[in-house]
């Protein structure tokens, strides 16, 4: 049974059509890259998997349960964690808070009143710091790291809480390329306990750490599969690959 | 110097920088001033200072709920002068003036209101703009405003008058020294538990909400329930701030349910600097101590002078007068830190 899967998703603004009948199914442990031409709905059904938008029809279903009504806060809580597109590190808190900050989201409030998990959470804190090559920068305002170090940061966060899927929409934009492999190395070994839904533009980056790639065209699915069926199909050199 | 030195020199001047706290001392400084006021004082005005001092509790509740969680409360007045009725209900009808029931009562009343309140306009299915915020909590004011002036047991226009002294055992606390250092040491509780949680766990979720209230959604925050405790927890103390005014000027009027002293608590903390607790405390004394002065010294032009003066400093210092002397990362704060000499280990 899939992780996640998103059934027959259509979502409208209006009399804009953003996603027609759109799908979308991943694995357990299964790194998946959602690609396409700008506009076709990459990211809206990325939002409508994450609940930051709600679809006008359709369902979305994670191990097994509906969620498609479910707020984004309770799906955080189910195991599901994103990335935004435009880096939302908190800039005037430490990396050691704005870490803790999502580790801690499922502590009792009173607990949290109380102060009772933050020694807990201590090396939680710094072993994600040392994963993303932060560790040193622990006590320093995220504001006053670069682009690259912030979109680290950020998967950082949402890794932090050991989700079971992984949503990354754009994590690489505006990184240099060797950050771009660094990012590469930094995601390979959530793959032992986390799936990914990954949106991204540079598609060497997608080849080269993705199992399976789903290409949408004008709110529609055009094609799913591995990377070499995806690259070897004629209607996505067609339309996608032969445009980028 | 070398170039080796430099570094060292920047990075002795920086760890000096991060270490040394701006705001402990001032917290010292202002509690070094109250307590030694009423011996420099005359009675009369150790009365106003008293008054002031109130002010401050009520404007703490008020830099909780915008300073800290974001909540534009423009009717923050309601559960002050709603609990201040309380306390007067309870001394008038009931002969109760007892300060270990009038005071919880206060806190209780304010707590009930704010949730009752809060909990209408928070808990919708989609989170609540400040603009409907400001306008339903305005609204909840100026509604409790007029509901007082028209009903006939709560006193209408002129409210309830003659309030009797609040009372421990035998003791009456009348306005004086002694009042004056019984709400000095509220005010310092009520301060030391706010900072305790705003420094806490807790407190860390709450900068996240203020700085970004849909990112800590998707790391499974429940916003809207972090808010209503906020807004509640402010209610209760803007109820304990109430029911001590109402002892303390021995009456109650409708004014102090409605649009003015709500306007009031939000000029106490623009100008002192939301969201740093003291800057309220210092907004709350100074507004009152200059207006206390200027209408002394200029009485037909003293609040066109006092709005002047709150204009250029809302205009030229947005972050109050508290960011003269505190550094933005000292404002924020830090919640958690590695220890010393190692990675690993307990903060």
């Amino acid at each position: 049974m899939a992780l996640l899967e998103a059934r027959d998703i259509v979502k409208s603004f209006g009399k804009l059509t953003a996603l027609n009948h759109a799908a979308l199914s991943v694995g357990e442990n299964e790194f998946h890259g959602l690609i396409g031409p700008n506009g076709s709905g990459k990211s809206t059904l990325m939002k409508c998997v994450a609940g930051a938008e709600t679809p006008t029809e359709g369902a979305v279903f994670f191990a097994g349960q509906d969620i498609t009504a479910m707020p984004p806060a309770d799906r955080a809580r189910a195991g599901m964690s994103l990335k935004f597109q435009i880096t939302s590190v908190l800039p005037a808190l430490t990396l050691y808070d704005n870490i803790l900050l999502a580790l801690q989201a499922e502590a009792p409030l009173l607990a949290l009143m109380l102060s009772r998990s933050r020694r807990a959470l201590h090396d939680q804190v710094m072993t994600m710091l040392e994963q993303f090559r932060l560790a040193d920068r622990a006590q320093d305002a995220a504001a006053t790291l670069s682009h690259g170090q912030q979109q680290w940061l950020e998967i950082a966060m949402a890794l932090a809480s050991r989700p079971r899927l992984l949503l990354l929409d754009e994590p690489t934009g505006g990184m240099s390329l060797e950050e771009r492999r660094v990012t590469g190395e930094l995601l390979q070994p959530i793959k032992a306990h986390c799936s990914l839904v990954i949106v991204e533009h540079d598609l060497d980056f997608i080849r080269d750490i993705c199992d399976r790639l789903t290409v949408l065209d004008q709110g529609q699915v055009l094609a799913t599969g591995t990377v070499p069926e995806i690259q070897g199909n004629p209607k996505v050199q067609e339309v996608y690959l032969r445009r980028a | 110097m070398t170039k080796t030195a430099s570094i060292a020199s920047a990075a002795a001047a920086e760890a000096s920088r991060r270490s040394f706290k701006v705001l402990p001392v001032l917290e010292l400084a202002v509690l070094a001033i109250a307590l030694v006021m009423p011996l420099l004082l005359q009675d009369y005005l150790t009365v106003f200072a008293t008054r002031v001092l109130i002010l401050a509790i009520f404007a703490l509740s008020f830099d909780l709920v915008w300073g800290y969680a974001g909540i534009m409360s423009f009717g923050q007045a309601l559960f002050f002068g709603a609990a201040g009725y309380g306390a007067a209900l309870l001394a008038r009808d009931l002969d109760i003036a007892s300060m270990l029931v009038v005071l919880p009562a206060g806190i209780l009343i304010g707590l009930v209101f704010a949730l009752l309140l809060g909990g209408f306009l928070l808990l919708g299915r989609h989170p609540s703009s400040v603009i409907f915020l400001a306008l339903g909590t305005l609204t909840g004011s100026y509604a409790a405003d007029r509901l007082a002036r028209g009903w006939y047991y709560l006193g209408g226009q002129n409210g309830i008058p003659s309030i009797p002294p609040m009372t421990l055992g035998s003791s009456d606390f009348t306005e004086g020294p002694v009042f004056y250092y019984l709400v000095l040491g509220i005010l310092c509780v009520v301060y030391v538990g706010c900072r305790f949680l705003v420094r806490s766990q807790f407190g860390l979720a709450l900068a996240g909400l203020r700085e970004n209230e849909q990112r800590i959604t998707f790391f499974g925050y429940k916003v809207q329930h972090l808010k209503l405790i906020v807004f509640a927890l402010g209610g209760a103390i803007a109820g304990l701030g109430g029911s001590l005014y109402a002892f303390h000027e021995g009456f109650v009027w409708p004014n102090i349910l409605g649009v003015v002293i709500s306007t009031q608590v939000v000029l106490y903390v623009l100008f002192g600097g939301s969201g740093t607790l003291i800057g309220a405390v210092i907004g709350a004394v100074v507004i009152e101590g200059v207006s206390f002065w200027l209408s002394d010294n200029y009485r037909e032009i003293w609040p066109i002078i006092l709005g002047v003066l709150l204009l250029l400093v809302i205009l030229f210092r947005p972050s109050g007068l508290v960011s003269l002397v505190l550094s933005e990362r000292e404002r924020v704060g830090s919640f958690g830190r590695p220890p010393k000499g190692g990675r690993h280990g307990a903060p």
